[in-house]
């Protein structure tokens, strides 16, 4: 296909694909602990408090260069971030009310410094607005190589604090109890969920990060019961997300990536909700209608043996429309005679004739005595 | 009216008209869902600006109240999967629809100046010149009769329903007793919040509308415990943000709903450290008092229990004292000279000694447990 | 209450706890506690709701600052003797549906002598195993821990501070919520660690079982009223004055208590 020929070959789509892969996978990494410890919305927080720090950090170097942006946005996330820390634990506004409080009001203050910007003489605005709404596709070359180098902090860290954070995210207590400082390793990971965002915001921007950080690891949840596994799956749902998304918007006309990519990666978690291992919806659904047609398929070999107990000859064929069984559909009916059928406890005599065989009315005898036991007990 | 004072009045309006259901977001610590809104609300505008294409039609505003309802109750039904988490559900919910409100416009209405900068950003600069034109006469902003009528409903609403909703809020369970759905009353209050956002967020932009809804509740909860007191500190609070922040982006000649979201940051940001009962002052001047008092019982039961010859000067009395209560020097001191002042003990010649309240407060103490 | 110098804390008491106060805002939760632990015994600590059980627990290793008084673990302070002190805290604190397996958890315990950074590896992963074995565990080491019952969730929770290899062992409530067969499997793990010569602190709920399973107990209303072998402690005059309450003790029959 056109797009994996450009993959390797086009300078703009390589570019593109790269960075929005690792950073679909830093964000999936990450957004896996941030979701475990309940801090799901911190990342939506900390991408709106990066604004003032891209603007200030323009102010007040005066450049645009990646490096110096992403630093600026990464001080007043984390800056956010204690803050939302710090009102929740010092008063009785709640953590979502922190959360929100503060995401307002260092985005509105981003916004007067970049209004303020945009009156001075020869400043342009527009390296700053893409970090406002994730503009992937005007990624660079030397872009991709920063983001990779700070996603690998990110991922080494992560490896290198692993333990660590296993701990403290599930038993903070006993963790203190074994002599570690908590709140130190607390900030390594909040630091490290930072980075996540500020590099996330270049492909999907400020308003969809949450996404990113929510996405992949609500997905890797539903297939694994174990931290490692779920890790490693958020990352390649987050990459994969980012170049699916990458792709999305390359073969289609008038399509923003970072939407593009929000999309698969919340089509992901539907998916996932679904069909993930035994906790699945779907597979849920099919326990019950199993459980349900278990009933079903008592309650139709059943009713042939209460027919064929009003005549003399119990294995004569029987007209299937003399067979009624309450709210059964044509379907699940001919579907359920199969399955007698097969057991062998039914036999189909011409086209629409059925009759019990002897193992089907053994069985169906244990049924009816069964039945009757159960009505008998208390 | 100048255009200057036309848009504080709007911003004035605009903060009350959102202070109020505010309250009880920040109350009930569905703080988060405002933001979820204010952002969900896109395709449902779009799909409505498609059927109309008449950026100032009501049905836009139906259409936000049900694209509201519908966030609502995406992220219950995930919730009760029972596989993910409410915050995390919102996480997700809000990201996605606002992405397929983005391509819907990247995809159809290019062409058309639904900007999407205004949605986040909102300028109340442009406000005057909107104007409501009735019968042929200029009877002022039509951002102002939007939200004047949006405030009004607000006020019906929660007058009307005002014991429902606070017992819909704190107690579901009496409130089904009673014989109230709270089901129905959450939804219809978030159908509330969603018009009252999308009329706020034309005016002010999606950001403003957040950091109105949550900053001046969240201040006025800081200072008072009833709910009808907050409510009304909430909205003025709001209505001095709407105006200061005009003052500062006068001056400053920046972003107007910036700085009113600013400005509703640092009147916060005044509440919380000098809140008399819950500000991070008060509280830690509470609590040093707090411990002194402990320090100075647990001082006098110990002078109580244990012989005068350790407490012979000062020097003997600080390591003494030190050694039992680990109490450093500087801190034994203090406590010491507190529980003085008190009228509690006595320093004769350096001695430390109980006086005869110290001795009854002592016997006191002792009963206590 | 001491009279006199406080006497430099013994390296052998297992734990020496000397004018301890602990306040939450006003309100004294532990006020001028003495207690003496002496090594290799079984000590129950039992009081009434609110009245600074855990709190002591807490207090011993560390989590918490108190007012005044001091805490040695075997004549050191807890900074000093983390090695030494085994955890296992209230399950209903923990996320039960975090992604870790029984292993997992159990492995935690040996991430206090692992230090930073470093992994745990194949001896850590048998001693794991072989705290498993002793809690009968170990046929459940690669289920999520969602999917145990309370009892077994608890046996876990023992399982991790028995990797630690402590000499006292602080346990919040261990009992509760378990069945009969995890309650009876417990106090014989309990009693072997007693038999190894390791301390075991216990806050317990259930006034009934304190003379079956335990050795000593120690009475407490935020206030310690009193300590020592439960023989001489354990009286309806004592229960009395702890719980405030009208107590019914029936020597040899167990004890039932009502509070006001």
């Amino acid at each position: 296909m056109d797009f994996f020929h450009d993959l390797i070959f086009d300078y703009t789509v390589r570019t593109v694909s790269l960075g929005t892969i690792l950073i679909g996978a830093t964000s999936g990494v990450l957004g896996s602990f941030a979701v475990l410890r309940r801090q799901s919305l911190l990342g939506d927080a900390v991408s709106h408090c990066a604004l003032p720090g891209v603007a200030l950090a323009f102010l007040l170097t005066g450049r645009k260069d990646l490096m110096v942006l992403l630093t600026g946005a990464g001080l007043t996330g984390w800056l956010g971030a204690q803050l939302v820390t710090q009102i929740d634990k010092r008063t009785r506004i709640a953590y979502d009310g922190a959360l929100g409080l503060v995401l307002a009001v260092f985005f509105g203050f981003g916004l007067v410094v970049l209004t303020f910007i945009q009156k001075m003489p020869n400043a342009s605005q527009a390296g700053l607005d893409k970090f406002l709404f994730g503009q992937a596709a005007t990624m660079l070359e030397r872009d991709v190589i920063t983001i990779a180098v700070l996603g690998a902090v990110a991922m080494i860290l992560t490896g290198l604090f692993w333990k660590e954070w296993k701990l403290i995210s599930f038993d903070p207590e006993y963790a203190q109890g074994l002599g570690w400082r908590v709140s130190m390793l607390d900030a390594s990971l909040m630091s490290c969920l930072v980075l996540a965002v500020v590099l996330g915001l270049q492909s999907v921007g400020v308003v969809l990060m949450s996404a990113m950080i929510v996405a992949p690891a609500a997905a890797a949840r539903q297939w694994t019961d174990r931290l490692a596994p779920m890790v490693a799956i958020a990352a390649a749902i987050g990459a994969i997300s980012g170049l699916s998304g990458a792709w999305v918007s390359a073969e289609t006309a008038r399509m923003p990536t970072g939407p593009a990519i929000v999309l698969v990666a919340a089509a992901a978690v539907v998916l996932s909700l679904a069909f993930g291992s035994s906790r699945g919806l779907v597979w849920t659904w099919i326990r019950i209608r199993q459980r349900r047609s278990g009933v079903r398929v008592e309650q139709l070999l059943l009713a042939f043996f209460n027919l064929a107990n009003q005549h003399e000859d119990p294995f004569e064929p029987r007209e299937l429309a003399l067979v009624k069984i309450v709210d059964m559909g044509r379907v699940e009916r001919d579907d359920l005679l199969g399955l007698l059928e097969a057991r062998g406890w039914l036999v189909r005599v011409g086209a629409s004739h059925w009759a019990l065989t002897e193992t089907g009315i053994e069985i169906a005898r244990s049924l009816e005595e069964r039945r009757a036991r159960i009505a008998r007990e208390p | 009216m100048t255009p200057q004072l036309e848009i504080q009045l709007i911003a004035v309006v605009t903060a009350a008209a959102c202070a109020i259901p505010g309250t009880f977001l920040v109350l009930r610590r569905m703080a988060m869902l405002t933001d979820a809104i204010s952002h969900s609300i896109l395709p449902g505008i779009v799909i409505a600006f498609f059927i109309t294409h008449d950026l100032a039609s009501p049905l836009l505003v139906v259409a936000a109240a049900v694209m509201g309802v519908i966030t609502v109750w995406l992220v219950e039904s995930i919730f009760q999967t029972g596989n993910l988490r409410q915050d995390a559900a919102i996480g997700l919910v809000f990201p996605a629809l606002f992405s397929i409100g983005v391509i819907l416009i990247a995809q159809h209405a290019g062409h058309v100046h639904l900007d999407l900068d205004a949605v986040l950003m909102g300028e109340l600069a442009f406000a005057p010149f909107d104007r409501m034109i009735i019968a042929g006469t200029d009877v002022g902003p039509k951002s102002l009769w939007v939200m004047t009528a949006i405030l009004l409903l607000n006020i019906a609403v929660i007058t009307a329903f005002y014991k429902e909703l606070t017992i819909a809020a704190f107690d579901q369970g009496l409130a089904s007793l009673l014989g109230i759905r709270p089901t129905l009353i959450h939804y219809s209050f978030m159908a509330l919040v969603s018009i009252t956002v999308v009329g706020a967020f034309d005016a002010v932009g999606s950001i403003l509308v957040i950091a109105l809804f949550i900053a001046p509740p969240a201040t006025a909860w800081l200072f008072t415990d009833r709910l009808a007191v907050m409510i009304g500190a909430g909205t003025g609070i709001g209505a001095a943000a709407a105006i200061l922040g005009y003052q500062m982006a006068h001056a400053l000649d920046a972003s107007i709903s910036g700085s009113m979201a600013t400005v509703a940051g640092i009147l916060f940001a005044v509440g919380f450290l000098i809140a008399p009962e819950y500000g991070v002052v008060a509280k830690w001047h509470r609590r040093r008092e707090q411990m002194l008092r402990a320090r100075i019982r647990m001082l006098v039961v110990h002078l109580l229990h244990h012989e005068t010859k350790d407490l012979r000067d000062e020097e003997r009395w600080v390591s003494t004292l030190h050694q039992h209560l680990t109490w450093d020097a500087d801190v034994t001191r203090r406590t010491v000279y507190e529980a003085r002042a008190a009228g509690l003990v006595q320093i004769d010649d350096g001695d430390l000694r109980l006086t005869d309240t110290g001795l009854e407060k002592a016997r006191l103490a002792m009963t206590e447990f | 209450m001491t009279i006199g110098h406080p006497h430099v804390p013994s390296a052998e008491t297992a734990i020496h706890i000397e004018d301890l106060t602990v306040a939450y805002q006003e309100q004294p939760v532990l006020w001028d506690i003495d207690l003496d632990v002496p090594p290799g015994i079984l000590m129950a600590i039992v009081g009434p709701n609110g009245a600074g059980k855990t709190t002591l627990i807490r207090t011993l290793l560390g989590l918490i600052k108190p007012l005044a008084g001091h805490v040695y673990i075997f004549g050191r302070k807890i900074d000093e003797q983390r090695g030494l002190v085994g955890y296992v805290p209230q399950r209903s604190g923990l996320d039960w549906d975090f992604p870790v397996n029984v292993l997992d958890v159990v492995m935690m315990g040996s991430y206090g002598a692992l230090g930073l950074i470093r992994r745990p590896g194949k001896a850590e992963r048998l001693q794991a195993l072989e705290a498993l074995e002793r809690v009968g565990m170990e046929a459940f080491a690669g289920r999520h821990i969602g999917r145990l019952s309370g009892g077994q969730q608890q046996r876990v929770l023992i399982a991790r501070a028995l990797v630690q290899d402590a000499n006292v062992y602080l346990m919040d409530e261990p009992f509760q919520g378990v069945d009969a067969v995890t309650e009876r499997a417990i106090v014989a793990l309990l009693k072997d660690m007693r038999a190894a010569g390791k301390t075991v602190v216990v806050v317990h709920h259930d006034l009934q079982t304190v003379p079956e399973y335990f050795d000593q107990v120690a009475l407490l209303n935020v206030r310690c009223i009193a300590a020592g072998p439960v023989a001489t402690v354990f009286t309806e005059e004592r229960l009395r004055a702890t719980y405030g309450g009208r107590t019914a003790f029936i020597p040899g029959l167990g004890v039932s208590h009502s509070n006001e």
